[in-house]
């Protein structure tokens, strides 16, 4: 009993526009140009990751050194250009770079929402996606606010009630002291963790860069950086909360009035 | 042995489908897996219902026709292997198997277990082959090509085109399809000319039909010809360098 099927094909689901743009703008609305853009802003994401974390060890050292590197963030480059300008140029990056990152994440969910047809009835058996692939943009969206949470309450100091401005040190240990404070930063840097798993390894493969001389130092990279951006993260709360960093080490701020000069305006407002 | 079916039933594209129970008793284990769907369509058949339809053509695993999601699997349970080289004996008695087409926008279903795959061909249209010098036919090898390369260029060139990738991509994605068919011309001393603009062609005529690719290798596990996911970091390369070309040197490098 032969049938004869009709083939029309498929129509498009994401019909390019007719008219080309210039370059950038061409490869920017590619789907590969898009991964490749994710692939270079989750590079520079992570260089801020790494260094902010590594910097923010200084709290080991106690509040002076907490402080004071604070400072030297701000005085970077302090003759050539004026103070806190270096700072800001670094932080325009960083917005552009989350700016593009979260747009193209946004904007490739849409492009495969769009391909996507109905779902199996059948569950699938995954054989190479792990729990971390398949849950990039849920913890893609739980760091994005987690970074809003973490500007509004150490930059800006709105969401934390005993802000001083300039006094790091002792901002970190005021938020950290709030316990549900303390476990949403534990849980949004889990999510980070999880993230870096997957798109620490995933940008090489954006990017092109494959070679099978060093493929599979590719995945072990992902694990290293996301287990030493998760150490490191994850000991700050759990320090505070275990009291190894403690506020106690306050008193320093008597000795630290000429590193920062705020610092006499928080001894006034706390006698 | 006695295997239970869950599949797929549509009567025609944009018709509503559910999933139908078959009771399939009798089964060889040494039978493939369509010798056991002709055996249950023969009984359909002798009740006076309609069979299930599904796709093949060779049999052997080269022609891409067959396909359909098994189990959770595309191609089902085994690796680097198409429906039709599947055999019974890769199930337990007593399983339930469920059955469905590959699911994607690109891929309306026909009927039952059968997709309309001509998506594909617009991607092969828009950069898939070379160009062919007319006269004499050359000299066999001379033009010379590294081992390493002419075997890379073979792994790509065993794409049957089958559709696995596609339809075990979570975001229907079809990038394991489109680098085998860009990087079996583009690895190859031949298939130099084109290049970039194949990349370019090839690329752009995916993303009107397909998502696009978030690295989970689901692809690479479905595809029955086991091609790498090496493929879509090579394309990747090609299309950014792609971008930045000056074509006026191409012959220069």
């Amino acid at each position: 009993m032969a049938t004869t099927m009709d083939r029309t094909g498929a129509e498009p689901v994401h019909p390019r526009p007719t008219r080309r743009a210039p370059w950038p703008v061409e490869f920017y609305r590619s789907g590969v140009g898009k991964k490749w853009v994710m692939a270079i802003t989750g590079l520079l994401l992570m260089g801020f990751v790494f260094f902010h974390s590594i910097g923010n060890l200084k709290v080991y050292l106690g509040a002076e050194d907490f402080n004071h590197y604070g400072e030297f963030l701000r005085e970077i480059l302090v003759p050539i250009l004026p103070r806190t300008i270096f700072l800001w140029l670094m932080r325009l990056g960083l917005i552009a770079a989350f700016a593009f990152h979260i747009h193209a994440a946004w904007s490739l969910t849409r492009m495969n929402q769009r391909a996507n047809a109905d779902g199996y009835q059948q569950s699938r058996d995954w054989q190479a996606a792990t729990a971390a692939s398949r849950s990039m943009r849920w913890t893609g969206v739980v760091v994005a606010l987690f970074v809003v949470f973490h500007l509004f309450d150490l930059t800006w100091g709105t969401a934390n009630p005993d802000y001083v401005r300039g006094d790091g040190y002792r901002n970190l240990v005021a938020s950290f002291s709030r316990t549900p404070v303390a476990i949403f930063y534990l849980l949004a840097n889990a999510a980070l963790v999880i993230h870096l798993f997957h798109g620490a390894w995933s940008l090489f493969q954006s990017l092109g860069l494959n070679n099978p001389r060093w493929n599979a130092w590719r995945k072990h990279f992902a694990i290293a950086f996301a287990a030493l951006i998760g150490v490191m993260n994850l000991s700050f709360p759990l320090a505070v909360m275990t009291g190894l960093v403690s506020a106690d080490d306050n008193d320093a701020c008597t000795k630290r009035g000429d590193v920062i000069e705020r610092c006499t305006e928080y001894e006034e407002a706390h006698p | 042995m006695h295997v239970t079916l869950h599949v797929w039933r549509q009567a025609g594209p944009g018709a509503p489908g559910t999933m139908e129970t078959y009771d399939a008793p009798d089964i060889s284990e040494e039978m493939s897996f369509l010798e056991m769907l002709d055996v249950v369509n023969e009984r359909l058949n002798s009740q006076g219902r309609e069979p299930i339809a599904f796709e093949h053509d060779c049999r052997e695993g080269i022609c891409g026709s067959c396909g359909m999601m098994i189990n959770g699997q595309a191609h089902g349970p085994e690796r680097g292997t198409a429906t039709c080289q599947l055999h019974m004996r890769k199930f337990a008695d007593g399983e339930h198997i469920y059955i469905e087409p590959w699911r994607a926008k690109a891929f309306p279903v026909l009927r039952d277990l059968v997709v309309d795959r001509s998506a594909f061909d617009k991607i092969v249209e828009a950069g898939g082959y070379i160009t062919a010098p007319t006269g004499a036919a050359p000299d066999a090898n001379l033009t010379l090509i590294p081992k390493d390369v002419a075997d890379a260029a073979m792994d790509a060139a065993a794409c049957i085109a089958c559709g696995a990738c596609v339809a075990a991509c979570p975001n229907s994605a079809a990038q394991l399809f489109t680098s085998a068919k860009v990087n079996h011309l583009n690895l190859l001393p031949q298939g130099q000319s084109e290049r970039y603009q194949r990349v370019l062609g090839m690329v752009d005529a995916m993303e009107e039909f397909f998502g696009s690719c978030t690295n989970h290798g689901e692809c690479q596990e479905a595809c029955p010809k086991e091609i790498s996911i090496d493929f879509i970091a090579y394309m990747n390369r090609d299309y950014v360098r792609a971008q930045l070309k000056n074509r006026k040197l191409l012959s220069q490098d």
